[in-house]
């Protein structure tokens, strides 16, 4: 036990104590206070263990660079939130919150062998020593790593709290409201026009809440900000990225800091902001001293002991040794004594220090040492003492105490200026990396621009120390585990860019960004290569500045409103109809449509048999349809498919297969002339909006003198697929206008008349190998026209089928399907479609590909059935062919199955599938391995039920 | 989120609306059948990949569905100019 409550001072509201739970046991804080303030006060030391070695670790920062007091809270079932930084939890009264990766308490640790056996994790552990074999990965080491190497659990029940997003725009944004950014926001909104301050704490002020000096002059400038009409002040929002054009994401916490019974509305809100100009009023973050022990719970940086003291009324122990490279660690060691905190000793690295400091220090009774360096922290779960020496070198001297204060100088905070490109410029005198040029209209002011008298100090932060390094616990990243020999090994074992150096170590890759690593690591490595530290160059910042929640990202868009699902005007009779559905694109189909206990093969061969022999009824409202207008329609599509098409009567059909410009299929469909100018086109139900701007991309950019019109009608028309022996049959009471008759109506055509009383495109054309007719009627109609075709059907013994055995007839017939049986590799000779290629035209779209030399090679692929040795066995969609079982290893694998079903028509299974040379192979066995056995098959044509067409134009 | 500036709507609006289209300025061979096998190979397939100023196609997909020019430089993302489809690429856009 060794932090306390101070008798006074502070922020906090003694009158209003708060109870809350860490790790189960209770403890008491005060409103104001943060989860960590409230529990170094209750005298803990012991906040976490480490990723790698699990070594006990305690407080570090009082802010977002707090790389240790990482822990998960738990506001009830399905929202409990891991990784939460404690010191910027708010307490709220019956928090609960604990400690992550120990097992199975905090304070007794199983993994914490993993430290005694630290010299077998050395840098680049991971890539030397899990390479192989690799099938240990995934079965052994992958799910031990995870289990020792992990920060805290995610929840399991999906997250019931909701998250909302909005825009705001303004003409300043600034970022963080510490004076230097209150100061600004106030600068800006003296010129008028909307300005936006946010700042990541519950209440404005930065540094200067643990300056009790300034707390008079910042309640000035408060008011101030309260008065200015076209102010917009948010704290608890954190600007997480700043990306181009002035556009800034953050994130509104609004729930978190209230106890669950007090908390309404939304958790968190995002904010997308976009801004005339940004001011980035960051501030700087206290670089830790790298030292020998440097990570024994008790140790933290200066800045922190001061903010619990100043701000929340909390000393860090009874006997606190400040180790200090810089002024500032003096000044915080004075403020500390000034509020009644026992600072023991001052130990500074530097051998000169301003007279005018250690006067001061030596009045307020504090020993100095100056020109020492800490060699060793004793202690493990809390600080107990420290030994130092001259120069780190001279003799040894102890020294009781139960807290030490690290001020190694200051990282001004340049994450969001990074995000931005804005340029970086070495500042000597801070030995950090400054704001350069921006990019975006964007400036730097305070501390996080350098511009503020932060006193002297030394550029290393490496403290000297007679002890080996290599021997040394001296630790740069706390989070990740590296310490400083780790990367001297790793420029030792030949890396040189500090990016190389940065993986191989994993410094500064937590979760914290190298918040407090980045600029000690890059020291160490400059000292390692021998080459100034601005040439070595920094590593890339990228958001988010610190961790998100997904459910901010994700907002509004879960549940229905993660992706919009497409309806078909017949999808709430299918609903109605005990249909399974299934998601194709963004469409929702019915796949089928099982009775009393059916499973999908059974409801399957029920379909496709009743659809052979009498008749079904299937929704294609999802085709894709557009509407082709103009007097160089005809012309247009002549160019755009490989069919000719101007010869095409109106009142005619016509499939169409289109190509991309390299020779490759990528959507086909039949398509119906309505007039001289007029087309009626179908694409693919995923292919639809492709396929209209690769149209219009040729339309607007390539053939701008072509007189025509695209216009999408997917969701115009309502499709009803009616398809069997009796198809006509069913329609021809209901059907007015046309003449049905096989000669007056044949395959392939198109007619205009009424259906059920409602305006019909018909047309007569068949994906089943049976007499059918597709109804295109407006959408609005379309269920009521599906009810009286269902009802005029029912004498006929009509069936409603879905995907599934649309898939499985057209698949008797070898109708291919774009996108499953091909794969973007595949031309029209491949499919065995050169008959739909018009060999006449002067050009179409993907013709001069087809003609290159490689697209006649021997060896492609080409589109084949295939029919098992035993006619039960159902090949398995994606499995690879061979053509010699017994080959060696690698064995060499010809092709693939495309499609494969159980057909009801054939009494056994088909399948379809592209191999190699296919076409010259019919009649052979080829043979698709699979787990357990080798499956024998026949090369087949891609036919396999009514060849000469019969049944489709009776 | 960038805001693009579409030259037939006259306005910024965000990227979410636009479609990229690959390099400008290439036409499509007026007579793809002469075309020898390399000269097919470099309109189908080579492209200028700048470090820099890059004129390019975007369409206004979610607005006026119209393809347009652009000339965007690949570091800093930042369009310098936009411009309609058969207008040529406006002089002294490279810095």
């Amino acid at each position: 036990m060794s932090g306390y409550r101070l008798a006074a001072g502070g922020r906090i509201d003694r009158s209003r104590p708060l109870a809350f739970s860490f790790d189960g046991q209770g403890y008491q804080g005060f409103a104001g206070d943060s989860l960590a303030s409230a529990l170094v006060a209750s005298g803990v030391t012991l906040f976490g263990r480490s990723f790698k070695y699990h070594r006990p670790r305690g407080l570090v920062g009082m802010g977002p660079e707090e790389p240790n007091a990482l822990v998960t809270v738990d506001r009830g079932p399905a929202r409990i939130t891991p990784n939460l930084r404690a010191p910027q939890v708010a307490l709220h009264d019956g928090l609960q919150a604990k400690s992550q990766n120990r097992w199975p308490s905090l304070k007794f640790d199983v993994a914490a062998l993993n430290d005694v056996f630290g010299a077998l994790f050395p840098a680049g552990f991971y890539n030397k020593t899990f390479m192989w074999p690799r099938s240990a990965w995934e079965k052994l080491y992958e799910p031990v790593i995870r289990q020792l190497a992990g920060l805290g659990d995610s929840p399991v029940a999906r997250d019931p709290d909701h998250y909302d997003a909005t825009y705001a725009h303004c003409e300043v944004l600034v970022v963080g409201g510490g004076i230097a950014g209150i100061t600004a926001t106030l600068e800006a909104a003296a010129h008028g026009g909307r300005v936006i301050l946010i700042d990541e704490q519950d209440e404005l002020g930065g540094g200067a809440l643990a300056d009790p000096v300034q707390w008079a002059a910042l309640d000035a400038l408060k008011e101030k900000l309260a008065a200015a009409g076209n102010v917009t002040v948010m704290t608890r929002t954190t600007a997480f990225g700043y990306y181009h054009q002035n556009f800034i994401g953050a994130t509104q916490s609004l729930t978190d800091h209230l106890a669950p019974a007090d908390a309404s509305g939304p958790r968190e809100r995002l904010w997308r902001i976009r801004a005339g100009e940004v001011v980035l009023a960051q501030g700087a973050i206290e670089r830790p001293l790298v030292f020998n022990g440097n990570d024994v719970p008790g140790v933290m940086l200066a800045s922190a002991g001061r903010m619990l003291a100043l701000r929340y009324g909390v000393a860090v122990g009874h006997a606190v040794v400040v180790m200090a490279a810089h002024d500032s660690g003096w000044r915080d060691a004075l403020a500390l004594a000034g509020a009644g905190v026992h600072v023991a000793a001052i130990i500074d690295v530097r051998n000169v220090v301003g007279a005018d400091l250690a006067d001061a220090a030596r009045d307020a009774g504090i020993a100095v040492h100056i020109g020492c360096a800490i060699t060793a922290v004793h202690g493990r779960h809390a600080v107990t003492g420290v030994t130092f020496a001259a120069n780190g070198t001279g003799p040894a001297c102890k020294l009781a105490c139960d807290a030490v204060l690290m001020a190694g100088g200051w990282t001004p905070s340049v994450h969001l200026w990074s995000h931005a490109k804005g340029s970086l410029t070495w500042s000597e005198a801070w030995g950090a990396y400054l704001p350069g040029t921006p990019i975006e209209n964007c400036r730097a002011v305070g501390a996080g621009a350098g511009a503020w008298d932060m006193g002297h100090g030394v550029v290393t932060a490496v403290l000297p120390s007679h002890i080996d390094v290599r021997a040394q616990k001296a630790f740069v990243d706390f989070q990740n585990d590296v310490k400083a020999r780790d990367i001297h090994l790793a420029v030792q074992e030949g890396m040189r860019s500090i990016e190389h150096i940065k993986r191989y170590t994993t410094n500064g890759m937590a979760t914290d960004q190298g918040k407090t690593s980045n600029l000690n690591g890059l020291q160490i490595a400059s000292a390692a290569l021998g080459r100034p530290v601005e040439q070595i160059g920094l590593t890339t910042f990228r958001p988010p500045y610190t961790p998100q929640t997904f459910g901010a990202l994700m907002g509004h868009h879960k549940d229905a409103l993660f992706q919009p699902v497409r309806k078909s005007p017949i999808d709430e009779w299918a609903t109605e109809h005990g249909a399974v559905f299934e998601n194709v694109s963004n469409w929702r189909r019915a796949r089928y449509f099982p009775r009393g206990g059916e499973d999908m093969d059974a409801a399957v061969l029920r379909e496709c048999a009743a659809v052979r022999r009498s008749v079904g009824i299937f929704d294609a409202s999802t085709l894709g349809k557009i509407e082709v207008v103009g007097p160089d329609a005809a012309e247009f599509l002549n160019r755009m498919y490989t069919n000719p098409w101007k010869g095409l009567q109106p009142g005619r059909c016509r499939y169409g297969l289109l190509l991309r410009e390299d020779g490759f299929i990528t959507d086909d469909g039949v398509s119906a002339r309505m007039a001289d100018d007029r087309f009626h086109l179908t694409t693919t139900t995923g292919g639809a909006a492709r396929v209209l701007g690769m149209m219009e991309d040729y339309l607007q950019t390539e053939w701008s003198d072509l007189d025509v019109w695209l216009t999408s009608t997917t969701e115009q028309w309502a499709v009803i697929a009616l398809q069997g022996p009796r198809a006509r049959d069913v329609i021809a009471p209901l059907v007015s206008g046309i003449d049905l008759g096989a000669e007056a109506f044949p395959h392939m055509a198109v007619r205009e008349g009424t259906i059920a009383g409602v305006p019909t495109r018909l047309f007569r054309v068949s994906f089943t190998g049976e007499l059918g007719f597709e109804i295109n009627v407006p959408a609005s109609e379309g269920r009521k026209v599906w009810e009286e075709v269902w009802d005029a059907g029912q004498a006929h013994g009509i069936t409603a089928y879905g995907t599934e055995t649309m898939h499985v007839l057209r698949a008797e017939k070898g109708f291919i399907i774009v996108g499953q049986d091909t794969d973007g590799t595949m031309t029209p000779y491949d499919m065995g479609l050169d008959w739909a290629v018009g060999k006449k035209k002067p050009d179409f779209v993907g013709k001069r590909s087809l003609a290159r030399p490689d697209m006649g090679l021997p060896g492609r692929k080409q589109f084949i059935g295939l029919l098992t040795e035993d006619p039960q066995d159902l090949l398995e969609e994606g499995a690879q062919v061979v053509a010699d079982p017994d080959a060696p290893m690698p064995m060499p694998m010809i092709g693939h199955v495309t499609s494969s079903y159980r057909s009801a028509a054939l009494g056994r299974t088909i399948a379809l599938a592209v191999i190699a040379d296919g076409r010259a192979r019919i009649g052979q066995t080829i043979f698709v391995p699979m787990p357990g056995k080798v499956i024998r098959a026949t090369v087949t044509a891609p036919m396999f039920y009514d060849a000469e067409g019969s049944r489709l134009n009776a | 989120m960038i805001l693009i500036h579409c030259p037939y709507c006259e306005e910024d609006r965000p990227e979410v609306e636009f479609t990229y289209g690959g390099e400008a300025h290439i036409a499509r061979p007026l007579d793809p059948g002469a075309l020898d096998d390399r000269q097919w190979e470099t309109y189908l397939y080579i492209r200028r990949n700048p470090r820099g100023a890059h004129a390019e196609r975007w369409r206004h997909a979610h607005g006026c569905a119209r393809f347009f020019n652009a000339v965007r430089d690949t570091v800093t993302d930042r369009f310098e100019v936009t411009y309609k489809t058969g207008e040529p690429r406006p002089a002294g856009d490279t810095k």
